[in-house]
């Protein structure tokens, strides 16, 4: 059996999504070959060159400088029928999470997402992905090939290796008339930026910090200021509980940097950090799967028989949030 | 625009999040215990982009929403009662399976064949929107086979806004890593719409649009066409709930003081970029 590791490009260089997708591939212990779309593909290629791969292959049109789905779709799927493997596996990135199941449809692949698992037994390869929004975990395999898997960051260590002379072969694309045109990227400004995947800590803001304290007085204000302290003191990314960014939706007032982009769970992400610190969240199961993938977990929370944090925080501090993290901002500036 | 758009919305049912879920065998493949039985909701992604098909329809004069919902026709009728009183819109029911382990590939072959009967549908016009993924099978690649069946070229994931111009062609952004947005514009319809969140809130229940969206949801379901989807080509060999309950130790009766000095010394453990 042959697999394919279709990569992409990012600022010219791959992302470490890819890297670990390119490992998780070298894992298996099959024979591959590498396909890269994107500026800078050649480039990106010798930089694996020496990642074992049978051969390279690379888009790097112009028309590929930028995430698009029917210019991607179209890349992809020159390299993926160049490749001719029975197994192709990618990173899930927001790029290829776009255009790749539509190329495994018009391919007439079968295509699995979000793979946390993957392996070669008995010349099958095997996979392992979550259901249910991170509460069911199944191993599966398929029979019917070509099979497409694209494998969660986060879970695989990256490829390390020395750069070569990777030779990689231009593929020729047909891409059409373009209807979408890709205007730009919109970041947050540099000190409103609240989403940090590399962190190593996940702050977890509840709606408890929008709530009447003790005094019978909001403080919200007060809240914004030691949140926003605390990330920029650990750098920290922030994540947040649904009821607490519907707030905002509703129009009723609640901290300005919060969005829907923050928020974890159910209709959120489920992001992967070392370490996570939950204040004011209460306890429903919605609220666990956003941190089924944190691995260290501590929660700060008034009540200690909270159903959020028995069983699934290694420590709850039973206390004041406003206090106890005014402590902790003024330690860590200190 | 003036013309109006003809919005497509697939959307089903899943569990309500509230219920645990265990896993269990059947004839068919996995599902789940006592899943005829279990309470259901409007699958979150696919609602928002219900509200923001209906908001955009609102907009745009001459347009009309259609909900293409699979599953089981009498769950779908019990969820209608509630769904059904918060944006205006025609159902088109097709009966099968709303379970998460069944194959995507028969789902979308099944909601695109749906797509291609609706009477009076203008190409044109269309948009297809949907959750960027379900809350079941969580897969985020059911609207791209759509995609691809109906052939349409443009398709956009994680989508948080859609702003349609006087000439029909529109804006997007799309969610991408690190917080940040990929901003695009398309020349106009067909395109398919992947949505995440958006920006509206869920709309407040309204009789009268129940009411009136009852005159077509009963006929809907009672002509509702069988899909046979399954687990298509998926060899399931475990599915289980992994044991995730942990030792949780409790600090109580400590004061901030201490707890503030726990704390930063485990932050600081960490490797801070």
């Amino acid at each position: 059996m042959k697999a394919f590791v279709l990569l992409h490009t990012e600022a010219g260089a791959l992302p470490k999504a890819a890297l670990e997708a390119l490992g998780a591939a070298c894992g298996l212990g099959l024979p591959f070959s590498v396909g890269i779309l994107g500026q800078g593909a050649a480039a990106a290629a010798d930089a694996v060159a020496t990642c074992g791969a049978t051969g390279f292959a690379v888009v790097d049109a112009p028309e590929v400088a930028q995430p698009r789905y029917a210019s991607d779709a179209a890349a992809a799927a020159a390299l993926i029928q160049s490749a001719g493997a029975e197994v192709v596996i990618a990173p899930q990135t927001s790029r290829f999470a776009r255009c790749l199941p539509g190329v495994a449809a018009r391919l007439g692949m079968a295509v699995d997402t979000h793979i946390v698992s993957l392996a070669a037994q008995d010349g099958a390869v095997k996979a392992q992905r979550w259901f249910y929004r991170q509460r069911i975990l199944s191993s599966f395999s398929r029979a019917a090939h070509p099979w497409m898997l694209l494998v969660d960051s986060g879970v695989n260590a990256p490829w390390q290796g020395a750069a070569g002379a990777a030779q990689a072969q231009a593929v020729a694309v047909d891409f059409g008339e373009s209807r979408t045109t890709v205007t730009g990227v919109q970041s947050p400004a540099a000190d409103a930026q609240t989403i940090r995947p590399e962190a190593a800590l996940l702050f977890v803001a509840g709606a408890g910090w929008t709530k009447k304290q003790r005094d019978g007085q909001f403080h919200i204000g007060r809240a914004g200021g030691i949140i926003q302290t605390f990330l920029a003191a650990a750098k920290a990314s922030l994540g947040s509980s649904k009821s607490l960014v519907d707030l905002k939706s509703e129009g009723q007032e609640t901290l300005g940097f919060m969005s829907h982009m923050n928020q974890v769970g159910q209709t959120g992400s489920t992001p992967r950090h070392l370490k996570g610190l939950s204040t004011c969240c209460h306890g429903e199961e919605p609220h666990a799967v956003g941190w089924r993938f944190i691995t260290e977990r501590r929660a700060i929370n008034l009540d200690p028989n909270c159903g959020w944090a028995q069983g699934k925080a290694d420590v709850v501090y039973v206390g004041d949030a406003f206090e106890i993290m005014e402590k902790v901002n003024a330690l860590l500036q200190s | 625009m003036t013309n109006g758009l003809h919005i497509v919305v697939c959307g089903s049912l899943v569990p309500d999040p509230l219920q645990t879920l265990e896993p269990v065998a059947t004839p068919q493949g996995p599902g789940l215990k006592n899943e005829a039985m279990l309470p259901s909701v409007l699958d979150p992604w696919a609602g928002h982009a219900l509200f923001e098909a209906a908001n955009l329809a609102k907009q745009a004069a001459g347009s009309k929403v259609w909900l293409v919902s699979l599953a089981p026709k009498a769950k779908l009728q019990q969820l209608m009662m509630t769904v059904a009183q918060k944006a205006p819109f025609e159902l088109v029911a097709v009966d099968g399976s709303a379970g998460g382990f069944t194959d995507a590939r028969g789902v979308a072959d099944a909601l695109a064949d749906a797509i291609l009967a609706i009477p009076g549908l203008d190409k044109s016009k269309l948009l297809v929107f949907g959750g960027c993924a379900s809350a079941s099978r969580d897969a985020g690649v059911t609207l791209q086979m759509v995609c691809e069946r109906l052939g349409i070229a443009d398709f956009f994931m994680g989508v948080d806004e859609i702003k349609v111009q006087p000439d029909g062609s529109f804006s997007v952004l799309e969610r991408i890593e690190g917080g940040r947005y990929l901003a695009s514009s398309c020349a106009g319809a067909p395109a398919v719409l992947a949505w995440a969140t958006g920006n509206l809130p869920e709309p407040p229940n309204s009789p009268q649009v129940g009411m009136a969206n009852m005159r077509f949801i009963m006929p809907a379901l009672q002509k509702a066409k069988p899909a046979a989807v399954g687990v298509g080509g998926i060899a399931y060999e475990k599915v289980e709930v992994p044991a995730q309950k942990r030792a949780t130790r409790i600090v109580k009766d400590v004061p901030a003081e201490d707890i503030a000095k726990e704390i930063v010394e485990w932050v600081g453990a960490a490797d801070r970029p």
